[in-house]
């Protein structure tokens, strides 16, 4: 098991639905960009689809069973919630609790995922510091390497990019779309277009309810869409380093 | 320091133990009575030593690790600093269960009659909170439905005061609620024993649940933390310790609120670590204020709620001090 499969999915948020009989199927290898504009329900589909919220129809991963899904897929919250002055390395191991069993100490292999989600965030010389006491977007990187400690098959996260300087947004994505080579379904919201466009293999655009678009960025993301759903237009253009797609101005 | 505080702390409770043991207005020499306790050869010294300070030793022990371990608990579930266990209603209601007790005559029946009605409040106040907070609320519905049971539990108390018709009543009342261990015996140790050690098994094995809960409540889940389940441990837990230790002592304040704060930075800030630490920190300082009480003033029976009260506020007000300079 390792895709996401909503059928039919329905999140109601108050008395109205933010989503509507959406049905989506992603899969192993993908990197797949969520876009929408504020408020298209781009949180709530992941959230609701993880079981973390009340919804109507099918979702492969709120069917499993809770200890199953936390081996199955690591979800990283919009908010950046760190409670406690812990280190940074002590944070990044919570990611191997899923693993662990009633009593037992993080072993070789857990140390092993945590030590590869330390490098792969370039988060070494952070280690022993205390993660309350960094910037928000260094604190951000470690909550990201958290979620790759998890090391399961299938990682969300909801604005990643958010908070990052313009190296580490492209050590992210560079991070996400290597993890989805590697095998993994990556699901991410993002509001950069530019980022969607250059590193998803896939992008579903959210819009009243419903999908408004699922397709490779290149097709997905045209002058239309951009109009149509996000009210801009936007230079796109082909670079040596691929696609770029810079919004210049609002519709 | 951090792999040390464990058996540092252990050391510092059995230390204090003996302390506890050895001080008493009965003036024995200490050698004395520890052949007394042990051997029981004399008979005088054997009664002071088995019916009177064992158990308020042992009691102060018990009611320090379960208002320690509440505390640690709780924070480490609310994800905050300023919780205690007086916050979800339990001491206040099982306060109003013994003042009940004490003011309808019920508590002169029985030496089981008072610490059973205190606990009989206290889990009632469990039942409505878990009625009010709901199956699927999360912490702050806890701490609303927590804060208006303490305030019913509370006014409760007052009209009872209020009403009394018999000032010695009122004042047994007044006085039980400083909260003391003086008194006690081998019968209050047996009341408290098993629930405070059912209490202590489910919150020490919810450690990694708050671990987890260090990232928020939305990643905890996805971690593979059932709230709702964690969240009915924590409460008949803590509501199963703190009712017994307030049926047992009366109400102590501040020692949950400042003992896992003081522990914190030394077990490096992980809630689970904080658990044992916290249990191990709230018999020293009870065991502490308690043979503090009988050296202050021997004649005057000060109470144990008033010390820890008046050394507990103004440590309160330094921690306040010290999150504001960190500007947190």
């Amino acid at each position: 098991m390792s895709g996401l499969a909503l059928t039919d999915f329905s999140v109601a948020r108050g008395p109205c639905d933010v989503l509507q009989g959406l049905s989506l199927q992603l899969g192993a290898g993908e990197c797949v960009g969520l876009l929408g504009p504020n408020g298209a329900g781009k949180t709530t589909l992941m959230r609701a689809a993880l079981g973390l919220m009340a919804h109507r129809g099918g979702s492969s991963l709120s069917a499993l069973p809770l200890a199953e899904r936390a081996k199955t897929v690591a979800w990283l919250p919009q908010a950046r919630e760190i409670a406690w002055p812990v280190t940074v390395e002590t944070l990044i191991a919570l990611g191997r609790l899923p693993h662990l069993g009633a009593g037992m100490k993080p072993g070789a292999q857990d140390q092993a995922a945590i030590d590869s989600a330390i490098s792969r965030m370039g988060l070494e010389a952070f280690r022993t510091r205390v993660a309350t006491q960094l910037s928000g977007g260094e604190q951000a990187r470690v909550l990201i390497a958290r979620a790759l400690a998890q090391d399961t098959p299938m990682l969300m996260v909801d604005e990643p990019a958010a908070g990052l300087d313009p190296a580490h947004q492209i050590t992210l994505m560079e991070v996400l779309a290597a993890e989805a080579r590697a095998g993994r379904m990556v699901l991410g919201s993002m509001h950069d277009l530019g980022l969607a466009a250059r590193y998803c293999t896939r992008v579903v655009v959210l819009w009243r309810g419903g999908i408004a678009a699922d397709g490779p960025p290149a097709q997905v993301l045209t002058p239309e869409l951009l109009a149509r759903v996000f009210q801009i237009r936007a230079h796109i253009a082909d670079g040596p380093d691929g696609p770029i797609l810079q919004p210049v101005g609002v519709v | 320091m951090t792999r040390a505080l464990l058996p540092l702390l252990g050391v510092t409770v059995a230390v204090l133990f003996a302390a506890s043991l050895m001080i008493g207005p009965a003036g024995l020499a200490p050698v004395q009575a520890l052949s007394a306790l042990i051997r029981g050869d004399a008979l005088a010294e054997t009664l002071v030593m088995r019916e009177i300070r064992l158990p308020r030793a042992i009691l102060a022990v018990l009611v320090g690790a379960a208002l320690g371990l509440a505390g640690a608990a709780l924070q480490g579930y609310l994800r905050n600093p300023l919780a205690e266990p007086g916050l979800i209603g339990v001491s206040g209601s099982a306060a109003l269960g013994a003042v009940l007790a004490l003011q309808s005559g019920f508590a002169a029946l029985h030496v089981l009659a008072l610490p059973g009605a205190a606990l009989l409040g206290a889990v009632l106040a469990v039942l409505v909170i878990l009625a009010l907070a709901g199956p699927r609320g999360g912490s702050i519905t806890l701490i609303l439905a927590g804060i208006a049971v303490s305030a019913l539990a509370g006014a409760l108390t007052s009209l009872v005061l209020n009403l009394s018709p018999n000032p010695f009543a009122a004042s047994e009342i007044v006085f039980w609620m400083m909260g003391s261990l003086q008194d006690r015996s081998m019968t209050h140790v047996w009341l408290a024993v098993p629930f405070i050690a059912l209490g202590a098994m489910v919150l020490l094995a919810q450690g990694r649940k708050f671990d987890a809960l260090t990232l928020g409540e939305d990643a905890a889940a996805s971690m593979g933390v059932h709230l709702g389940r964690l969240r009915l441990a924590l409460v008949l837990g803590v509501a199963s310790m703190v009712g017994a230790a307030t049926a047992v002592a009366g109400a102590i304040g501040f020692v949950g609120l400042v003992v896992p704060h003081i522990l914190r930075p030394l077990v490096g800030a992980q809630p689970s670590r904080l658990l044992p630490a916290s249990a191990l920190g709230g018999a020293v300082l009870v065991l502490m204020a308690d043979i503090a009480v009988r050296v202050i003033l021997p004649t005057r029976d000060l109470k144990l709620g008033v010390l820890t009260a008046i050394v507990g506020a103004p440590l309160f007000l330094h921690l306040i001090y010290k999150t504001r300079a960190q500007g947190l």
